[in-house]
């Protein structure tokens, strides 16, 4: 799923500054399920944004609405009729939410509530870490099930870098590396020899150097 | 046993303190209450294991939203008590109605009542 952090409230505050009608708007998407943008999280930023407002005896309401998705045009349909009574609407969904709803209202001004960081899954309650980078071309069988793109810190193809010591990353010591992960998994499956085969350098144009990215399926367009 | 403790002191049961939610406690200072403090049980004899550690660290995520709010973390807090301690339980309502005295009212002005 996607991951994402709230943004720290200051700044969520300068955005809605001088904004009397606001609409704290969720999603029920990948924010719901990592604690971020769910209706949750809704009622829980659209209560302290209140709170902040009546501390500072500034008069406008702050209202709370989840939508089902923020990346299907037929929710952000959903609030045709309202839309144009918000002087702002704070999106706590992925990138992608912020972007749909001004596309669809362009007179209503949006802003994004959270950071989208990472493609990624729990580790546990709580703890989320990047599994996928999204480079358009999956490889991760050839490494044992683990992502050298995504989770070493140079998306090296070709065994670890000289960085590498006691199997964690020389960036940090709480990251693993990689590479050490695979050679460990590989050769405990018996299929150490497969990591002797030399990766050419990998083609980016199915990543984001390709430019942005459109898929376009012609069994389902409509 | 009788004991004294403040009258403006609202007391909201549940069943375990491990039920408190983060918007339980925001929505008591958005209606402009001075001061909430979550009782629980002793750490280590929640009868559902971790309620009362689970309501702690609401606790502790409420007080950083009033602090980045610019209000007193101290208006919040979490205690510890067991049911058989009466006098206990006097003693926290005692000692944090005094904490909320000292700070003053909350700059959040009070709902009115509907």
């Amino acid at each position: 799923m996607i991951i994402g952090d709230t943004k720290p409230l200051e700044e969520i505050l300068e955005m809605i500054e001088g904004r009397e009608r606001v609409l704290v708007l969720g999603c029920r998407g990948c924010v719901t399920v990592c604690n971020v943008g769910g209706e949750k999280e809704v009622g829980i930023l659209a209560t302290t944004l209140r709170i902040a407002r009546k501390k500072a005896g500034r008069p406008g309401a702050v209202e709370e609405r989840t939508l089902e998705r923020q990346c299907d045009p037929e929710y952000i349909e959903e609030l045709a009729d309202v839309a144009g009574d918000y002087d702002a609407i704070v999106s706590i969904a992925c990138g992608v939410g912020p972007q749909f709803l001004s596309e669809r209202y362009p007179d209503v001004r949006v802003f994004p509530g959270i950071n989208t960081t990472f493609i990624g899954g729990a580790l546990e309650h709580g703890v989320w870490a990047e599994r996928c980078q999204s480079c358009g071309n999956c490889l991760v069988h050839h490494f044992g099930g683990l992502c050298p793109i995504a989770r070493c810190s140079k998306s090296l193809m070709n065994g670890p870098c000289g960085g590498s010591a006691s199997g964690k990353c020389e960036i940090s010591p709480d990251v693993d590396c990689v590479w050490h992960l695979i050679v460990e998994k590989m050769a405990k499956m018996g299929r150490a020899e497969e990591l002797e085969k030399v990766w050419p350098t990998k083609n980016w144009l199915t990543s984001r150097d390709g430019g942005p990215r459109v898929r376009i399926r012609e069994d389902l367009k409509q | 046993m009788r004991l004294q403790y403040p009258t403006n002191i609202k007391v909201i049961q549940l069943p375990c303190s491990g039920r408190v939610d983060i918007l339980h406690l925001l929505r008591a200072f958005e209606d402009g209450l001075d001061g909430v403090y979550v009782a629980g049980c002793m750490e280590g004899d929640c009868h559902f294991l971790t309620g009362n550690l689970k309501a702690r660290r609401k606790v502790e995520y409420v007080k950083k939203v009033l602090e980045s709010l610019g209000l007193e973390p101290e208006r919040i807090e979490m205690y510890n008590m067991s049911s058989a301690e009466g006098p206990r339980f006097a003693q926290v309502a005692n000692e944090f109605y005094q904490r909320i005295q000292e700070l003053g009212p909350s700059p959040v002005p009070k709902a009115q009542a509907a």
